[in-house]
């Protein structure tokens, strides 16, 4: 099962390597993370996604619990949902005159913006969940991507309503 | 007043109440070695930084307070991490400064530079970089609360020499407010109740007890529990203590090496209570034969331990000794009487007739009859250290350990050559005690250099070797699963022990004759000195009974 850990942290050097070595140590998997300063400077978010089991996950939170530095952790698969993620993609596309009216029609159905241009390339920038990128990569690459970067999630659960 | 960071390290050790450190000077951390020179505080110089840091381990485990290790930067740090990851895998609280380069050459490949923070986190419960000479007081209040609390364990503080050397006003830390760590001590009633409700509807109970009733301080309450409920107690290599041996509700030591009683008790047991443990693959074998008819209970202040390797029925997390005395308390109040359990004694009965520690001895000494008979001179009363191998295993199997804390041993890792250093951190701790480190002749000469210190500073530490001229454990598995291919497990050359000894003005005593194995007992006891006693033992002995690895605990090969 893939689950999405968000993780409050102390803002303070060697954090992350704590957090990465536990996962590494311990044999868990990490498939994305991304780690930002709080409105509170002295906390940092992370946001790691990673898979296992439901033993697997018991261990992952209680020895993320179990690090110093580490305040608080949701695991938002047991939200049912009740959270928003999103992501955000760079992609560089080749461009010519026979592709660029195509280019621009999956930019405008995507709500994409184009952020860099050359000659023969278009920077695209894309946000939005993770099924929304993924299309937009499969649309692309045929008409040829050049590279492509992406950010690891952002996730947030709901306000009730 | 502005004074040094290196005099506040030594004010804050003060305040701390700490009476021995276990060092190893070097250049970035001479300014605290130049404090060091007039301060009331008690240095012991090991000769190796790994004695110091064992050193320090021995006096946590032997006394409960922390222990405190001092040394150098790079080697002096690097030379402390096979300490560290002993002590973390058996949870004892020690602290460990190390020196480090000066801030600004952090990261610069300096001389003696290592990233001793980087290196040591996987093996440490917390580690610092002090960055400012500010930090000092709140950062040292900080490490010494982390190793003592909670499930205990080392920490790390890294001492760049420019921190040390600065002067700046000294305002000691009043408090301790971490966010991220408030461990939990009090059991959870309702969970105390269901457990209590298995006990009393239980026929067949058996009590695991690791070595978390120990770190606890809850030997006595552990006690009270199995005489008031009538459950008899098994104990992990590093629980033996927290339950009388000598009790006849001990069943002993349970595992790949224990006793024939207790793997059996566990096997059968229709609710194990784990108290303190970890369900450690020594323990379990085979995890889906292990206690597999039991309703499982689980004790323990850690959190990760529970359900990690065994799915647990119910879990109670806290220390050990809140969770026994809120559970005594509540069988008190219930009035509940003493059940007598009487199938489930005579199944045991006929367990314990198999006698699985029996051995025979003609002409050659059997090591396990030196550990039975220095359990005999000092009627126990003594403080064991082993080192590890078959050593460990027979001094766990031949000696009644009636006491918490006088068997120090390094269970989790299986750390060759601790046992030494830590017997003599332990003498540091009771100078008027006796304390015997069970070694081999392999393990010996991983920390025999501390002869020195022991010799220096007048501690009279008795080794006992358990001289079979092998690394007997590895030799037993060639033995037992490799065909009796010895590679490279037998020794052709050894140091002469007792000659070895006098070198470093120690006494050396040896014999292999059984007869004298008593006589030089009572005489190593008599010498107020370090002494090595050389015993020559029978060279293939097995340590047994014996779990083969990953096979079910049940499953014993008997003698």
């Amino acid at each position: 099962m893939r689950h999405i850990i968000s993780i409050m942290v102390d803002n303070k050097p060697g954090v992350l390597a704590r957090v990465s070595g536990l996962f590494s140590g311990r044999g868990f998997n990490i498939e994305s993370l991304s780690v930002n300063e709080t409105l509170d400077p002295t906390l940092s978010q992370m946001t790691i996604v990673t898979r296992g089991d439901d033993r697997i996950l018991e261990q992952i939170d209680k020895q993320l619990n179990k690090l110093v530095d580490i305040i608080k952790i949701v695991d938002f698969h047991s939200k049912e949902n009740n959270y928003i993620d999103r992501e955000l993609i760079l992609i560089k596309v080749n461009v010519d005159d026979k592709k660029r009216s195509e280019i621009l029609s999956i930019i405008d159905i995507f709500r994409a913006k184009v952020v860099d241009v050359s000659h023969n390339c278009y920077t695209v920038e894309i946000t939005g969940d993770e099924k929304k990128i993924t299309a937009a990569i499969n649309l692309f690459r045929p008409l040829g991507i050049k590279e492509i970067v992406r950010s690891g999630k952002a996730a947030m659960s709901r306000e009730n309503k | 007043m502005k004074i040094k960071g290196a005099q506040i390290f030594l004010e804050c050790l003060k305040n701390e109440k700490i009476k021995v450190i276990f060092g190893y000077p070097g250049g970035s951390v001479l300014d605290i070695y130049d404090c060091l020179y007039d301060s009331k505080i008690n240095h012991l110089m090991a000769r190796h930084e790994q004695g110091a840091v064992h050193a320090a381990d021995g006096y946590a485990r032997a006394t409960g307070d922390v222990g405190v290790c001092l040394v150098t930067s790079g080697p002096g740090a690097t030379n402390t991490v096979t300490g560290l990851a002993t002590a973390y895998m058996d949870s004892i609280p020690i602290v460990v400064f190390t020196g480090q380069v000066p801030t600004k050459l952090i990261g610069n490949d300096a001389f003696q530079e290592a990233d001793i923070v980087g290196i040591s986190r996987p093996c440490t419960k917390h580690n610092y970089l002090v960055e400012k000479t500010e930090d000092l007081p709140r950062i040292i209040k900080e490490a010494f609360h982390i190793a003592r609390s909670g499930r205990p364990g080392p920490v790390l503080v890294d001492l760049p020499k420019d921190i040390l050397g600065r002067e700046v006003e000294f305002k000691p830390a009043e408090k301790v407010e971490i966010r991220g760590y408030k461990p939990t001590y009090k059991g959870n009633v309702r969970q105390i109740e269901r457990v209590l409700d298995e006990v009393s509807k239980a026929k067949k109970p058996v009590i695991y007890a690791g070595g978390g009733v120990i770190l606890s301080d809850a030997s006595k309450e552990l006690r009270a529990f199995a005489k008031k409920t009538n459950i008899p107690v098994t104990m992990t290599l590093m629980g033996l203590g927290c339950f009388p041996g000598t009790d006849p509700m001990s069943l002993g030591m349970i595992g790949m090496h224990g006793t024939f009683r207790a793997n059996m008790a566990v096997t059968n047991c229709d609710l194990l209570i784990a108290i303190g443990a970890r369900f450690d693959d020594r323990i379990t074998g085979d995890i889906n034969a292990f206690a597999s008819y039991a309703k499982i209970v689980h004790i323990d202040i850690d959190p990760t331990s529970i359900s990690k390797n065994i799915p647990v029925d119910i879990p109670v997390v806290g220390d050990v000794k809140e969770i026994l005395k809120s559970a005594l308390e509540v069988l008190k109040e219930k009035n509940v009487k003493k059940p007598a359990r009487k199938n489930w004694f005579d199944d045991i009965q006929v367990w314990r007739d198999k006698h699985s520690l029996d051995y025979k001895m003609k002409e050659i000494i059997k090591p396990q009859y030196v550990v039975e008979k220095i359990y005999e001179v000092t009627k126990g009363d003594c403080i064991i250290t082993t080192e590890v191998g078959q050593n460990q295993m027979w001094a766990a199997q031949y000696f009644n350990y009636d006491k918490p804390r006088t068997l120090l041993t390094s269970g989790g890792l299986g750390t060759m050559g601790y046992g030494f250093p830590a017997a003599i951190g332990a003498q540091v701790a009771f100078p008027n005690k006796t304390v015997i480190d069970i070694a081999g002749d392999g393990s010996i000469q991983m920390n025999i250099q501390e002869l020195a210190t022991a010799v220096e500073y007048n501690l009279p530490v008795k080794i006992a070797i358990l001289n079979n001229h092998s690394l007997g454990m590895v030799r037993q598995w060639q033995q037992l699963f490799y065909d009796k291919r010895y590679s490279h497990s037998t020794f052709t050359q050894h140091p002469d022990f007792v000659k070895l000894a006098e070198a470093y003005g120690a006494v050396g005593l040896r014999t292999d004759k059984p007869d004298e194995v008593e006589k030089v007992i009572k005489k190593a006891l008599s010498i107020n000195k370090p002494v090595i006693m050389d015993f020559i033992v029978e060279n293939e002995e097995c340590v047994y009974p014996m779990v083969p690895a990953g096979a079910p605990i049940s499953n014993m090969i008997l003698l």
